[in-house]
């Protein structure tokens, strides 16, 4: 297990860059902002948790079709069914690994896309750690998708259309729990354990469905 | 035979699809006619009686717009149980029944979607807001829509339907925020008044045409499903026959 983990590492940072793209990508959604609402600063510290969490969530769904796809491509996912380990647990570190190479970097950068929008250190300080807390649900969750559309030759725009509406309520309750720090009367506390209840109900569902999902598209 | 393993012979019954055909020729019609029936006498009794003194004339939306976003939510609960079926246990029909849903299911809740809009406008002011039954059921529309678009994009049908039904299941985690999102966020929606641990909220006079629209829609639902999955074991079949006839013909070459 801990073999595959380095491995599926290693494959995802030197084969695609999928880290650098993914932190590119989120660097372009959050940079567009501006131009969209204009300039203003204070308006951007009130919006900027929001356009932080929307960015990573983007920049999440980006490499999620490669999750399966090229263990599909080169065979080694018929191997990964026929082992004995659980395909579940097989699933689950997978999506660790990836979790590891695309959304890691991701809450690494978000404090410098926080200066960008003018937030104070508390704020910086709260995105990140809901998105610490928040994105693995993300992953989780995308991996049901990524499993669904890996027998489809283009499934990756489809994934992002069918986990998409599935991930809103990690949205809601990451950038609710971020408001929450920085506003006084709000506490932080209860949307941050909902937000981290919604990870771990979705390490549960998220990896199961994922492979029963890669059990019936295996021909 | 005791009574267990007769309802499961009759539910494997079932399973032939030229028995649910046959069924089906028979049950169609009725259905049919009492669908027409319930809703003839639910549009007479919804403008014969009189509009809320509050909301006025506009309150004859309700029996349009909270029948079709029930609708809504037992579609995809139907779907799930088809789902359950694919997966658990292959039953043929199973994969039939969620995919004609899908559409149907999606229509509903456009239908909740617009006329809860045209509601919105006079009595709140504003054609949409984003509260917490709105934002659930328009994203249950987004997932019938992703739903149908999966299906579509596998072309072998038995693969597509295990594959669907996984998402599906998924998915239902939504029914019950859209149910309870009313009374676990207190927004503009206004909350449940008819199914009530404490008896309906809601004046009997309103109750009644809204129940008959209710079982109208709901057998709407049924004609139309069931019609839907006839048409689409039609389809398979003929589709059968097709790859049969370019078979032979390739083979008298």
């Amino acid at each position: 297990m801990t073999a595959l983990f380095f491995r599926d590492l290693k494959l995802s940072i030197r084969a695609s860059g999928s880290a650098l793209v993914g932190v590119l990508f989120f660097l372009t959604v959050v940079a567009v902002i501006p131009f969209g609402v204009g300039p203003d600063l204070n308006l951007l510290s009130r919006i900027g948790p929001a356009i932080v969490w929307i960015g990573a969530l983007l920049a999440a769904l980006l490499g999620l079709d490669r999750l399966f796809q090229a263990e599909r491509d080169d065979g080694s996912l018929d191997l990964m069914l026929m082992q004995e380990t659980p395909l579940v647990l097989t699933v689950l570190v997978k999506c660790f690994a990836h979790w590891t190479a695309t959304s890691l970097p991701l809450v690494i950068a978000s404090p410098f896309l926080g200066l960008f929008m003018n937030m104070n250190e508390i704020a910086i300080g709260a995105t990140m750690l809901t998105l610490l807390a928040g994105s693995p649900a993300i992953t989780f969750i995308g991996a049901v998708g990524a499993a669904v559309a890996v027998a489809l030759p283009r499934g990756g725009l489809l994934v992002s259309i069918l986990v998409l509406p599935l991930t809103i309520p990690v949205l809601i309750f990451g950038v609710s729990a971020t408001y929450a720090a920085v506003e006084d009367p709000a506490p932080f506390l209860p949307p941050f354990l909902i937000l981290i209840a919604l990870t771990l109900f979705f390490a549960v569902i998220g990896p199961a469905a994922a492979a029963l999902a890669l059990r019936n598209t295996s021909d | 035979m005791n009574e267990t393993s007769l309802a499961i012979s009759k539910f494997s019954d079932l399973a032939n699809p030229t028995r649910f055909l046959a069924l089906a020729q028979r049950t169609i019609p009725w259905m049919a006619a009492a669908t027409v029936l319930c809703l003839i006498v639910g549009l007479y009794l919804s403008f014969s009686t009189e509009g809320d003194y509050q909301q006025g004339e506009t309150v004859r939306i309700m029996y349009l717009h909270v029948p079709s976003a029930w609708l809504a939510m037992m579609c995809y609960t139907v779907m799930s149980i088809s789902a359950i079926g694919t997966l658990v246990w292959r039953h043929p029909l199973a994969d039939v029944s969620a995919k004609a849903a899908a559409p149907l299911g999606a229509a509903f809740t456009l239908l909740a979607l617009v006329t809860g809009s045209l509601w919105g406008k006079p009595m709140w002011g504003t054609w949409w807001v984003w509260d917490a039954r709105l934002t659930s059921v328009f994203i249950l529309f987004l997932m019938y829509l992703g739903l149908i678009a999966l299906n579509r994009a596998i072309d072998d049908p038995s693969r597509a339907a295990r594959v669907t039904a996984v998402l599906i299941l998924v998915g239902f985690v939504n029914i019950p925020i859209i149910k309870f999102s009313v009374d676990w966020w207190n927004t503009l929606h206004q909350p449940a008044s008819v199914v009530r641990l404490d008896g309906p909220a809601i004046d009997p006079e309103f109750l009644r045409p809204l129940l008959v629209m209710a079982i109208g829609f709901t057998l709407l639902f049924f004609t139309l499903h069931i019609t839907a999955m006839r048409n689409e074991i039609w389809r398979r079949r003929v589709a059968a026959q097709r790859r049969l006839a370019a078979r032979m013909a390739s083979r008298e070459e």
